[in-house]
């Protein structure tokens, strides 16, 4: 009995593993702390256990954000061995903190770069497994049913006939929204970006506070179209749903990643697990139709489904010009804006662009010159910024975040979130008169 | 007899010095398990941001700024009108069931308490499916009227789903004070010429007024205290979902989501105080208990029609979100459409296969939370009620506290307080599940304290002072007096406090470390994370709803068997 289970582990570990040199296998409790759905763990766990006999994984599910207080509580005398999650965000606070093991995986095959950005992290500290890109995902029976179009760019959807009939989770709950609203940034510019940001934003007919609210109203038909990463809306066609998913040309395509935890209790089973999810058996298992998320190594493409892109065939416009260490230095300021100056002055907002769309729509019936100039203004009042490129990254800024702040004249997270939502609440109240004054004009 | 009954810490005491043992021994549970666990992470509202020093310019901060006062009135707004709509539901099914010849009372006691507990996530997606914009009930109005109405919008919309899902805390409490009025009060009246509405307005209503107030309290500071609704419809000025939004961000180090939890703390015992001087000055405790047959009243056949088609129609409303649940556990594609596409079975036989677990955790944790729940309540409330122990109020205080303590603080909390601590075992001791039991038993406590405040005030002291005249010890006395004629509040605390702690997530999601000791919440949580799981999350949500259901008929039953045999005991 010992003798044939060595011999099958033996096999099993030369199946998922082609580079050689593990001299003993793994075994144990493997115990991994992840935000992804039992759709995806399940899978995982059940190949890991029967190419590692002996090895017992204990996936503790939990919201990327609880993860990380998790892992920051309990690391006196850490339990946890792996993270995985998606959001990138995650592990550079984590790899901040000090709570994450360097350390690099032996599987071939994986490319260093996807577009412009490194698939593991340069560092060492965590790797990325899946691609995912952002894009737009509607529910073809509502967009039927209400005779919508079908969008392509991120500027589709500030336009009349998508108001009050999208979703996107707020870029501060959910590091992959906002990625895509840097990558927009990076590639329009600030002031231009944010214009198209708060545009699109004015359509927008809830904002939520965790990613999958967004593909789960989409699903149930409660608003037609998400911004959401690729797999949501995949792993939704895969479960039935009528819905479909398109890249915008102005998207960016992250890796999801997995990190090995400081001084984890099984670091021999975690380094074991990260070479299995990267190797050819693990990276295909990313196919399975209820988890639909693009693997990282480029071989498997070989194999994938019918309907599946392939990213490292596209030509990702945003990546050409996406300034990792930028983004890391506003990070927090952008996440500051967006919430101040789109979500908590939601209403205002909407109202404004309302009545842009209704201006425009005179307009088209009767061409007025001086109510195009009008709602020109109104859509400068609305994309009009309270903070310059320069300031969001500046020293100011990032002391008032930090906490070095409460010495006399640094302002205050506080004060300054106070001040950028009155901005936002009177540019966009005279942004709604002006379009208002524009209908009566062009009547 | 004297064996049999449950005997709380309070009893133990043989005199003064015993009352004070027992107040401190709760003053230890509480400091433990709530005031330091919560102030280790709470003490960020008082610092400067980064921590080091005492400040309170956060709560400047907190008054200067246009959201945050906003969001208070709008939360002040949204808990006062969701009582007044909550009261609408309740009273008329616990006056009818209570106070005439019902049939079917017990079933309609127990669908009202289902509301409660609504499963987190699939519940919200049931809602959405049933009551949204593109929900069945709107599809439906707009294909044949071309209008739909907005249930779920805006702060209208919170109230409606807020009061849907919060009455119960008037019903049961309401229930409890009805059965206990003294029924010679309303014979009184009525010999007197007295009856219908009036006789309701002016004798029943007032006598119950106690468990009245309790369960209004609870409803206005939970709503008060929710973030999980106003976030379903996407309601973000509101006090719960900011601080939420603010402690719950990735890699964020903000002290306002501690300021604004100090915030919701102090308005919820300032409601707490105020609904205490509603009571103030007043005596609602009658001499005798319930009473027999004589004042349950039978409904003319007209009178009958109009309550059971009263009836009928809040049950359907209240319990609509939970036959949306059922048929999406039930429904293989459901979208943008008024039904289901098709039916299937699979979703329970996925849950069946894998998540046995859950359920038996969650029976257990929620069990024990109820029972650890109904006797600290009942001992507090006698200590304030019944005798002068010094700090007995604060205790009622600190105790409710508990429910303006957003969970995951209080998760946060236990981790940071606990896990360094060890078991002979190695394991950590925040690691064992008991302390999700002690966490659930924390963030319940307040809904059976007010049940047992409710239920004692109605107890007349007199009853006790005869038998302790008598010769009773007070341990003798709070066994064989006080706590029998507690029995159907003790009994609606219990009830209360697990059932909701049943579908508990927050703190939770915090302390679960193996899905071995995960309870019910925690699975559905992880199926509700992808499409294919939606249906086998509502499936375990329905059975979670089947689970408190049943023991919630159980223990009407026990209640209802237990008063009819004291009602037929003959002499008082």
């Amino acid at each position: 009995m010992p003798l044939t289970r060595r011999l099958a582990m033996i096999v099993a570990a030369g199946l998922a593993l082609p580079t050689p040199g593990h001299a003993q296998a793994p075994t144990g409790k493997l115990t991994i702390v992840t935000s992804f759905s039992k759709e995806v763990t399940d899978p995982f766990k059940a190949a890991f256990e029967k190419a590692y006999p002996g090895t017992n994984v204990d996936i503790q599910n939990r919201n990327t954000n609880a993860g990380v207080k998790f892992v920051d509580e309990t690391k006196a005398n850490n339990p946890v061995d792996l993270f995985w999650a998606s959001a990138p965000d995650a592990f550079e606070v984590l790899k901040a903190k000090g709570l994450l093991e360097a350390y690099k995986p032996k599987a071939e095959g994986v490319p260093e770069k996807i577009g412009q950005f490194p698939i593991h992290d340069p560092a060492g500290f965590y790797s990325g497994f899946a691609a995912s890109g952002y894009g737009i995902m509607w529910n073809t029976r509502y967009v039927a049913a209400q005779k919508l179009p079908e969008p392509k760019e991120w500027q589709d959807l500030a336009t009349a006939p998508y108001f009050d009939h999208i979703s996107m989770a707020a870029p501060s709950r959910s590091g992959t929204t906002h990625l895509t609203l840097e990558a927009i940034l990076q590639t329009a510019g600030w002031d231009k970006g944010w214009g198209i940001i708060k545009a699109f934003s004015g359509n927008l007919r809830s904002i939520t506070e965790r990613s999958f609210g967004v593909p789960d109203a989409v699903n149930s038909g409660q608003v037609g179209y998400g911004i959401v990463i690729d797999f949501f809306a995949f792993s939704a066609q895969g479960a039935g749903f009528p819905v479909k998913f398109v890249y915008p040309s102005l998207s960016t395509i992250v890796p999801a990643n997995i990190g090995v935890v400081k001084n984890a209790p099984n670091a021999a089973a975690a380094k074991a697990f990260v070479d299995f999810i990267l190797s050819e058996p693990g990276q295909a298992i990313l196919f399975d139709p209820k988890i639909r998320r693009l693997p990282v190594r480029t071989a498997s493409y070989a194999k994938a489904p019918e309907g599946l892109p392939n990213p490292f065939e596209f030509k990702w416009v945003a990546d050409a010009k996406f300034d990792v260490e930028k983004s890391e230095k506003r990070f927090a300021v952008v996440d500051a804006l967006y919430d101040q100056l789109v979500t908590f002055q939601h209403d205002a907002l909407k109202a404004a662009t309302k009545a842009i769309h209704e201006a425009d729509a005179a307009i088209a019936k009767k061409p007025n010159a001086e109510a195009a100039k009008l709602v020109a203004e109104a859509r400068a009042l609305i994309a009009a910024m309270p903070v310059t490129e320069a300031d969001a990254a500046g020293p100011d800024l990032a002391a008032a975040f930090k906490g070095a702040g409460g010495k006399d004249k640094a302002p205050r997270q506080a004060e300054l979130e106070q001040a950028w939502a009155s901005f936002a609440k009177e540019k966009y109240a005279a942004a709604q008169a002006k379009a208002e004054a524009a209908v009566k004009a062009a009547k | 007899m004297t064996t049999g009954t449950t005997s709380p810490a309070a009893t133990r005491s043989l005199g003064q010095p015993g009352t004070l043992v027992v107040a401190l021994l709760l003053a230890l549970f509480l400091a433990a398990f709530l005031v330091i666990p919560v102030m280790t992470v709470m003490v960020a509202a008082f610092q400067p941001k980064g921590g080091g020093g005492f400040t309170l310019i956060n709560f400047v901060d907190f008054f200067a700024n246009d959201l945050f006062r906003r969001s208070f009135w709008n939360s002040v707004y949204v808990a006062a009108m969701s009582v007044l709509l909550a009261t609408l539901f309740a009273v008329p099914l616990a006056y009818f069931t209570t106070r005439f010849d019902f049939r079917g009372a017990a079933i309609v006691q127990t669908l009202g308490i289902i509301p409660l507990i609504m499963p987190p996530f699939a519940g919200a997606v049931a809602m959405q499916l049933l009551f949204g914009r593109n929900g069945t009930i709107n599809l439906l109005l707009d294909q044949a009227f071309g209008f739909r109405i907005p249930f779920m919008e805006g702060l209208n919309g919170v109230i409606f789903v807020e009061a849907v899902h919060y009455f119960p805390f008037i019903l049961i409490n309401l229930s409890a004070a009805l059965n206990a009025i003294d029924r010679t009060m309303e014979e009184a009246a009525q010999n007197l010429g007295c009856s219908g509405f009036r006789l309701f307005r002016r004798i029943v209503f007032p006598l119950a007024m106690p468990g009245y107030v309790a369960g209004a309290s609870l409803v206005f500071i939970k709503v008060f205290d929710d973030l999980a609704t106003p976030l379903l419809l996407n309601v973000k000025d509101m006090l719960a979902p900011q601080a939420y939004l603010r402690i719950t961000s990735v890699g964020l180090t903000d002290p306002m989501g501690y300021v604004i939890s100090v915030i919701l703390i102090v308005a919820s015992l300032v409601a707490m105080y105020l609904s205490t001087l509603a009571l103030k000055g007043k005596d609602y405790a009658t001499v005798q208990r319930g009473g027999g047959g004589l004042s349950r009243r039978a409904l003319g056949p007209m009178d009958a029609l109009l309550a059971y088609g009263m009836i009928t129609l809040v049950l359907l409303l209240v319990l609509a979100p939970h036959v949306g649940l059922l048929l999406l556990s039930l429904a293989t594609i459901w979208s943008f459409s008024p039904l289901p596409d098709a039916y299937t079975l699979a979703h329970y036989a996925r849950v069946f296969s894998d998540s046995g677990q859950y359920i038996w955790n969650t029976l257990l944790y929620a069990g024990l939370a109820g029972l650890i729940d109904v006797v600290i309540g009942t001992a507090i409330a006698y200590l304030v009620l019944r005798t002068r122990t010094w700090g007995a109020r604060w205790l009622d205080a600190v105790a409710m506290a508990a429910l303006a303590v957003p969970g995951v603080v209080l998760g946060i909390g236990f981790l940071r307080t606990y896990f360094g601590v060890t078991l002979p075992s190695g394991q950590s001791l925040a690691a064992f599940w008991g302390m999700i039991v002690l966490a659930l038993a924390i963030r319940r406590l307040p809904y059976a304290l007010r049940a047992s405040m409710a239920g004692l005030q109605q107890v007349s002291a007199s009853l006790e002072e005869a038998a302790q005249n008598l010769g009773a010890t007070r341990g003798r006395t709070v066994r064989r007096i006080v706590l029998p004629l507690m029995t159907g509040a003790i009994a609606a605390g219990f009830v209360t406090s697990f059932a909701t702690a049943a579908v508990e997530l927050s703190a939770t999601m915090m302390l679960v470390q193996s899905s071995n000791d995960a309870p019910l919440a925690y699975g559905l949580y992880v199926f509700m994370q992808s499409p294919a799981g939606r249906g086998a999350g509502a499936a375990l949500g329905v059975i979670a709803v089947v689970i408190v259901g049943i023991s919630t008929y159980i223990s009407n039953r026990i209640v209802e068997r237990d008063r009819a045999g004291r009602a037929g005991a003959p002499g008082h």
